[in-house]
């Protein structure tokens, strides 16, 4: 097998004298979907702006493996190629659909921002690409010129999912993606993005405190307590036979419906 | 040089001291030496408000000299306040000569216009810039805009024309239209419309940009490619009239319209008022 798309090896972040991550290491390898689980404050989201190079660790190397020139250390490659990766080869897709979107232009134009960032310059082109991306996240192609502020909560989410992937990134990190938003809406998302991953054979890393998204979406799962990982495996088994006390704890904590 | 003439008047030549002439001086040469890049400088105080042209006299003062001839536009006209008034100050403190012809002028300093007459070798445009930042209105954070031209990632720029497209089916700026330089920065042209823009396209007069409340300076070399942004099948174009000036028949020069009388009747006149009176 080829090598792993994401490696990271021993990341640890500390703000001050706390530590928000502790000594993580794990492989990800192309199509997989890694799940981060963990109870609010254990560091899910400080280790996934590590790993995004959003934010720098105070140890451990995060080396992904680019498309074309071989294997790079994301937090020793220059701002401008991490950027670059950023806005090509990977997606971010945030909580808070605000923090993602252009929420002052239409929705065609922040599906589009990506395609004119690496050079797009035919209108029809980028528009017609905006309709067809419009249409894989179920959102009308008559809301193409309509700005976010006008969307609900589950189409703005819908998209900004739109607007990271189509530049086809092959890495997208997710941050807590259905957080904040009613049932039925996730479920919807849910389905998307688990045709999405699929379609496109993305790999992802996948934030979240809701084990039933995890299971759903994931293929391995890291379980994280104050800091660190205190239990790794596949989703199943760590959801069906956790081993760890934290884990089980978590399990059992799942309201039954 | 400081001179012993004037050494009773309460200013020094050219109205600013001979410091602050060497500090604009120093960021118009690295201005010229990157085209497009906004270069910081510590811009001063000067008798008249932000807005009227504060930057632009700045460089005007800086590279002015006894033997230059001086002409000062204002939306294309020599005969508003602005232009009169800055005139007439470089008249007094530089003792330079001053014109309203374009062919006979040195540094010309313009608000708003190019001059309608190509310009020369040797001649030196100076423009008043009120926001100098060509994505402040898309992103409002310096750091980011400056991180944004280092790496030259002027994706958000085109998004803008885009929307604007989605919005006006067409792309509806009219003046301070964006414009790369060289290949490498995107610059602001100063709200110019841009009927001039394909005018500072290799041009061959030096082209100096001062904005006096942003303290930026920036500069296009002559002979220097200015492209207006645009999309393959929105390609740049400029203004076009059906009318032509009502008094000196141009149909190639950029006209005002003005409402003459109650009834409104219109008419279109060279915003350019140096260039309409050689033709008439």
């Amino acid at each position: 097998m080829s090598a792993p798309l994401l490696s990271a090896r021993g990341v640890t972040k500390r703000f001050g004298g706390r530590i928000a991550c502790r000594d993580v290491s794990f492989d990800l390898w192309p199509g997989e979907v890694l799940g981060i689980v963990g109870e609010s404050g254990s560091g899910k989201t400080t280790l996934l702006n590590c790993l995004a190079g959003r934010l720098l660790p105070d140890g451990g190397s995060v080396a992904y493996e680019t498309q074309s020139a071989g294997t790079v250390d994301v937090h020793h490659l220059s701002e401008a190629r991490r950027r670059l990766l950023a806005r090509t080869e990977w997606g971010f897709v945030n909580q808070d659909a605000r923090d993602g979107l252009r929420m002052g232009v239409s929705a065609g134009a922040n599906i589009g921002e990506r395609l004119m960032a690496v050079g797009a310059r035919h209108y029809g082109d980028i528009r017609r690409e905006a309709v067809d991306w419009m249409a894989r996240v179920e959102i009308d192609a008559d809301r193409l010129d309509d700005r976010p502020t006008t969307y609900s909560g589950g189409m703005r989410q819908r998209l900004q999912i739109a607007r990271n992937l189509v530049s086809k990134p092959r890495l997208v990190f997710m941050d807590e993606p259905t957080g904040g938003l009613d049932v039925s809406v996730q479920a919807r998302i849910l389905d998307l993005l688990r045709g999405l991953v699929e379609g496109l054979h993305l790999s992802a890393v996948l934030v979240t405190h809701d084990l039933g998204v995890a299971r759903l979406l994931t293929h391995r799962l890291m379980v994280m307590q104050g800091g660190a990982v205190v239990e790794q495996g596949l989703t199943d088994q760590v959801l069906d036979d956790p081993q760890d006390a934290y884990t089980q704890m978590l399990v059992a904590s799942i309201l039954p419906v | 040089m400081p001179d012993t003439n004037i050494q009773a008047t309460a200013y020094n030549y050219a109205y600013l001291d001979e410091q602050t002439k060497r500090m604009i001086r120093r960021a118009i040469l690295k201005a010229v030496a990157v085209p497009g890049y906004q270069v910081p400088f510590g811009g001063r105080e000067m008798p008249l408000p932000y807005g009227w042209g504060t930057g632009g006299i700045q460089v005007t003062a800086a590279i002015i000299g006894r033997d230059d001839t001086l002409k000062v536009i204002d939306q294309g006209a020599d005969d508003t306040t602005n232009a009169v008034s800055i005139r007439r100050f470089f008249a007094k403190v530089a003792e330079v000569a001053t014109t309203t012809h374009t062919e006979e002028a040195t540094v010309i300093q313009t608000r708003h216009r190019v001059p309608e007459t190509p310009l020369t070798d040797g001649q030196i445009l100076v423009f008043q810039v009120p926001i100098p930042e060509p994505l402040r209105m898309l992103e409002p954070r310096e750091t980011e805009t400056r991180t944004l031209h280092a790496l030259s990632e002027y994706g958000v720029m085109q998004v803008s024309l885009y929307e604007s497209i989605a919005r006006h089916g067409r792309i509806a700026k009219t003046y301070n239209y964006p414009v790369m330089v060289n290949g490498r920065y995107i610059m602001s042209p100063s709200p110019i419309p841009k009927f001039d823009n394909p005018k500072l396209d290799r041009s061959a007069a030096l082209q100096l940009y001062g904005a006096g409340r942003e303290k930026r300076i920036y500069a296009v070399p002559p002979h220097t490619p200015v492209k207006s942004l645009d999309f393959d099948d929105h390609p740049f174009e400029i203004e076009t009239w059906t009318e032509c000036c009502a008094l000196c028949g141009s149909k190639e020069s950029f006209l005002d319209e003005m409402i003459v009388d109650d009834t409104g009747k219109r008419l279109f006149v060279c915003s350019d008022t140096d260039y309409c009176e050689s033709r008439r």
